[in-house]
């Protein structure tokens, strides 16, 4: 019997690593024990991570399938699990299962074509790991455009990163805005849809959402305005979730789940749902 | 097919008990049915059926997945799953039979839930065809024959004796077991009672209730139709509908510190409980009307997209004898589906 798999009982992994990168988002980096990745994924894909006696939550895993030595999480604190996370060291252990969901379609649908990424807040953490994934693939794809914009400059997410390794990149052009006016910051201010319809992009690319619900509204109405469809606009959902696969009921919305059905979907396919996400 | 005296039928419990654990509906004490464990001396309940419905055995109300040791900032997973041991569930009606198929739907997909499949794989089923279907009976309107229960045993009372068939292997082996007290028998006085049975389901009082207009393909129309509002508004949010729905099988998941390690239990949950979807930074359901909507709206539209057109509900009738508010599938069907 034991022998039998079950989803629903995770590995150990151990935290290796925690980055501060905005007053409530941190980057952990997990392995096993052994110092392994706890499992392959793709872009795109979800862990559950646990704390036993805390709780259990679904994350999207930030890095890129092709860090083949650990994989990363960018939490911001928000509640139990998350709250308790944060005041987590190195070392920690918690509880990982997965890969969860469906990924962007980075192999067919993706390749060939050029890519507008666009990411408010935390909504940058899913992003991050295509956004990798393409750069590191870069002739598979044409021109990039990430559009990213956070409350203020302390709450940008990987911007480090962005600064010395996407913003560095060929054919990559990065975006950033923030909400409000501050010292220090002499890039663009303002919310991110206008800044999408700013910018002005043309439609020859896809286009890949992730931030607030009331971003993604409006900013998915910009890029209509702007003559994009809706089948080249894909987003990632985020639902409450305890199994993963489709089971507890949680996620579910008309006949999907997010959980085994998403997170990742096309814009037409989200008309055929219930506005319940 | 077997059959048996009723006199005989002590007999054959403690025949089938000495093989396997053998559970079985007994009266309660305040008259209401309950599948029990076998013992001598239980009395067959004569009750049309129990108040929980037969999915505990396989999808118990709550059961402990896989335990924890936390030392410091280690942890320790132990796997606790145990093989179930073949047991025996005596007297299952037809709607509860079907409504296994539905939860194997869920349950035994890829990836399979083992700790569902365990007791799936290690359960037989004894039906018990209907005689007396009661005014909250509808399960014809789900293509569903009460005198024919499917099941690994099929069984039909009468007056004075038990006729037995079997189904399936397992149900073969089960009839082994109980061959010395049983005889052959031909069909007759079971098809006089199907015929019987028949009639009076023709007159039961959701004897018309279809499932037109319902179905994969209706999310959209039938989401924002405008009876929701009212069909929810005394909707108490109490979840008794899901607990005694043989169909219902969302759950939750959750931890319990022992003192000495924790465990992670699943237990039964109810999309009709305001938290049922609230995350740290909102809830996609905010009012009864939407977690009372999306009740219905899987069980009649959502599931059957997903399951070639298999309704989520075998009529059994639970909730309609169970409802604070006299609410139902039944009422939202014929509201929302046209009064027949």
């Amino acid at each position: 019997m034991n022998m039998r798999e079950e989803t629903l009982i995770p590995k150990v992994g151990v935290i290796t690593d925690v980055r501060i990168d905005t007053p409530d988002i941190k980057t952990f980096r997990v392995v096993t024990p052994d110092g392994k990745k706890a499992f392959d994924h793709r872009p795109g894909q979800c862990a559950m991570l646990s704390i036993p006696g805390v709780g259990e939550a679904m994350f999207s895993i930030t890095s890129s399938p092709t860090n083949e030595e650990y994989m990363e999480f960018s939490i911001k604190k928000c509640g139990c699990v998350t709250e308790w996370l944060h005041q987590a060291e190195v070392g920690q252990q918690l509880t990982i299962r997965g890969p969860y969901g469906n990924p962007f379609p980075v192999d067919d649908v993706f390749a060939g074509n050029n890519m507008l990424f666009i990411a408010g807040g935390v909504g940058l953490a899913p992003l991050r790991s295509v956004i990798n994934y393409c750069r590191h693939y870069r002739d598979r794809y044409g021109k990039i455009d990430i559009v990213y914009g956070s409350r203020s400059k302390d709450d940008l997410l990987d911007y480090k990163e962005i600064i010395d390794e996407w913003a560095t990149d060929a054919g990559v052009n990065v975006h950033l805005t923030i909400d409000n006016p501050q010292d220090g910051w002499d890039g663009h201010v303002g919310f991110v849809p206008n800044y999408v319809k700013e910018l002005g992009f043309d439609t020859d690319k896809i286009a890949v959402l992730c931030g607030p619900p009331i971003m993604i509204k409006f900013t998915l109405e910009g890029l209509r305005a702007l003559g994009f469809e809706k089948t080249q606009v894909y987003t990632t959902l985020e639902l409450r979730m305890k199994c993963g696969v489709g089971k507890c009921g949680r996620c579910n919305v008309g006949a999907k789940y997010v959980c085994k059905d998403g997170p990742v979907f096309r814009f037409d396919e989200l008309d055929e749902l219930p506005d319940e996400y | 097919m077997r059959k048996c005296s009723l006199e005989k039928i002590n007999l054959v419990f403690a025949e089938i008990a000495k093989a396997y654990t053998l559970y079985l509906p007994t009266d309660q004490n305040d008259s209401s049915a309950k599948f029990t464990k076998w013992e001598e001396g239980s009395v067959w309940s004569n009750a049309l059926n129990t108040v929980r419905s037969p999915k505990d055995f396989f999808f118990p109300q709550a059961e402990d997945l896989m335990e924890f040791k936390v030392e410091g900032k280690n942890i320790d997973i132990t796997d606790i799953r145990q093989e179930s041991e073949d047991f025996v569930i005596f007297g299952v009606r037809a709607c509860d039979v079907k409504s296994f198929e539905i939860l194997d739907r869920v349950f035994l997909v890829d990836p399979v839930d083992s700790f569902y499949a365990s007791r799936r794989e290690h359960g037989i089923i004894v039906s018990l065809a209907c005689t007396k279907p009661s005014e909250t009976c509808f399960c014809t309107t789900f293509g569903i024959d009460c005198t024919e229960p499917a099941g690994d045993v099929s069984i039909w009372k009468t007056e004075t004796e038990l006729y037995w068939q079997a189904n399936t292997e397992k149900g073969e082996k089960l009839l082994s077991y109980v061959d010395s007290l049983t005889e052959d028998a031909n069909t007759k006085a079971v098809d006089e009672q199907k015929e019987k049975t028949s009639v009076v389901m023709k007159k039961l009082p959701l004897a018309n209730l279809t499932t037109d207009g319902f179905g994969a393909g209706k999310t959209m129309e039938l989401f924002n139709n405008e009876a929701w509002d009212e069909l929810s508004q005394t909707c108490l949010g109490c979840g008794t509908c899901t607990f005694v729905c043989p169909t219902c099988q969302c759950y939750d998941i959750k931890d319990f510190d022992t003192g000495n390690g924790v465990i992670r239990y699943r237990c039964w949950d109810s999309c009709m409980y305001s938290e049922f979807t609230k995350m740290a930074h909102g809830n996609n359901r905010l009012t009864q009307k939407e977690r009372f909507r999306q009740r219905f709206m899987h069980k009649l539209v959502y599931y059957p997209e997903n399951n070639d057109g298999l309704y989520s509900c075998v009529g059994c009738g639970r909730c309609l004898a169970k409802c604070p508010i006299s609410m139902n599938i039944a009422k939202v069907m014929k509201k929302i589906g046209g009064e027949k």
